[in-house]
C-alpha cells in the first residue's frame, strides 16, 4: 500500500490516519516492532519531524508504545485496535451515505441498492472474504 | 544557543533594485526549511548573502551567530542554482576535491551514493546527463556533515525519478543537529518534507510558518496557498 496525501489536510494527521489502518489490516501486527521514523519517512517521502509528530500523536492515543532501548512497538491490545476498526468503518459508512443523500437518495433506497449489489457480487465471487485496504 | 541561520534587518540593494529588504527570520536546528517564491523574488541573492558571496547593504546575516566567513564556510554546504564545478573532471577527481576542501566530507559515503547509482567514478562531469550531473553534485553537498545546508534549486530541470532521489537523499543525510534550507518554486515536489516554509516575494517575507500549521488553517496545500497569493 502506498501512501497518498490530500492537500487540503495536515500530513502528520494524514500519516496518523494511514498508519492506523496499516496497523488494522495487520500490516503491522500487533505486538511488533514498527519501522524507524526515518524509515517510514523515507518510504512516505516526507520531514522525519513530521513523522515523529504522528508517531508521537499515536502513541498518545495508545496505539504504539515506545520500549526505551528496544524501539517502538504496535500494542498488544486487540480491542483497542478492533475498536479504532469499527470507527474506521463507521466513518466510511457516514460518509458513503452522505455522498448518497447528496446525490438524492434515501437512506432506505440506499441500503435496497447496497443489498442488491452485495448479491450481484455474491454470485461472482462466491465466499469471498472482504478484501481490505485495496 | 545561537540560531543556526538568522537574518536581521537584512537589506541588500543592487544599482537601481532592492533586491532583498528589511528580511528578518531566525531558523533552529533539525529543519528542513523551503525558501518559497517566485522568479527574481531574491531567493538567489539571499543564498549568495548566506555564503559570502555578497555583501549586506544593511542588517546582518549570522550563521550560528557569525557573520559569513572563513569560520562559517567549515559548517555551512552550499549547491549553487549554477553548475559551479569545473566539468572537465571526473566524478573521482571531485569527490578528492571535495576531501581536499572540506575537513567534515564523508569520502566513503559519497562513493557508495555514487557507486548505488551506477555512475562510473572515471567519468568526465561534462559527459553525464543533466539529471546525473545534479545528482552527483548534490551528493557531494550532502556527504558534508554541515550544521547548514542551502540547497538553492536542487531540483530544478530533472526528471520526477531524479527528483524523488534528490529528496530521498536530502531525507536521509537529514539530522537533528543540521538545518536544510531548499529553494524552489516547485512547491508541490518539495511540500511533504518541509517543516517550515519562508515565502518570499519582492524582497521581502511575506509568510514564515511551519508547514502543517499552514495547511491546517487554510484547508489547502502550501503549493495551492502560494498559487492564489501570486496569482498573475
Amino acid at each position: 500500500m502506498g501512501w497518498n496525501f490530500q492537500a487540503d489536510r495536515p500530513i502528520y494527521s494524514q500519516l496518523m490516519d494511514q498508519i492506523k489502518r496499516r496497523i488494522i489490516i495487520g500490516e503491522y501486527p500487533p505486538g511488533e516492532k514498527m519501522p524507524s521514523v526515518r524509515e517510514l519517512a523515507m518510504e512516505a517521502s516526507v520531514n522525519p519531524n513530521t513523522m515523529q509528530r504522528a508517531f508521537a500523536q499515536l502513541e498518545q492515543e495508545g496505539l504504539l508504545h515506545t520500549q526505551r532501548t528496544s524501539g517502538r512497538f504496535v500494542t498488544e491490545d486487540r480491542d483497542r485496535i478492533m475498536s479504532i476498526k469499527e470507527d474506521l468503518a463507521k466513518g466510511l459508512v457516514a460518509d458513503f451515505l452522505r455522498s448518497m443523500k447528496e446525490l438524492g437518495y434515501s437512506d432506505s433506497q440506499t441500503i435496497t441498492m447496497l443489498e442488491s449489489a452485495s448479491l450481484g457480487l455474491l454470485k461472482d465471487e462466491p465466499k469471498t472474504m472482504e478484501k481490505e485496504g485495496a | 544557543m545561537n540560531p543556526v541561520f538568522e537574518c536581521r534587518h537584512l537589506t541588500k540593494a543592487f544599482p537601481g533594485k532592492e533586491a532583498l529588504h528589511d528580511v528578518s527570520f531566525s531558523l533552529e536546528e533539525g529543519r528542513i526549511v523551503g525558501l518559497l517564491g517566485p522568479n527574481g523574488s531574491g531567493k538567489s541573492t539571499l543564498m549568495k548573502l548566506a555564503n559570502g558571496l555578497l555583501s549586506p547593504t544593511q542588517g546582518g546575516i549570522f550563521i550560528d551567530g557569525m557573520a559569513p566567513g572563513v569560520e562559517t564556510k567549515k559548517i555551512v554546504s552550499y549547491l549553487p542554482d549554477k553548475n559551479y564545478l569545473n566539468d572537465w573532471m571526473s566524478v573521482r577527481q571531485l569527490v578528492n576535491f571535495f576531501g581536499d576542501f572540506y575537513e567534515d566530507f564523508q569520502k566513503e559515503a559519497a562513493v557508495e551514493m555514487i557507486q548505488r547509482l551506477g555512475i562510473p567514478m572515471h567519468a568526465k562531469l561534462k559527459t553525464l546527463s543533466k539529471g546525473t550531473k545534479e545528482k552527483v553534485q548534490l551528493i557531494l553537498v550532502m556527504s558534508r556533515k554541515a550544521r547548514l545546508y542551502l540547497l538553492d534549486e536542487p531540483i530544478g530541470g530533472v526528471d520526477p525519478a531524479a527528483r524523488d532521489y534528490i529528496l530521498h537523499t536530502i531525507i536521509s543525510n537529514y539530522s537533528e543537529d543540521a538545518t536544510v534550507v531548499i529553494s524552489t518554486h516547485l512547491i508541490s515536489d518539495v511540500e511533504s518534507i518541509l517543516d517550515q516554509v519562508l515565502f518570499i516575494s519582492e524582497g521581502k517575507i511575506l509568510l514564515d510558518s511551519p508547514v502543517d500549521e499552514l495547511r491546517e488553517k487554510n484547508n489547502m496545500s502550501v503549493d495551492a496557498w502560494f498559487r492564489e497569493v501570486f496569482k498573475c
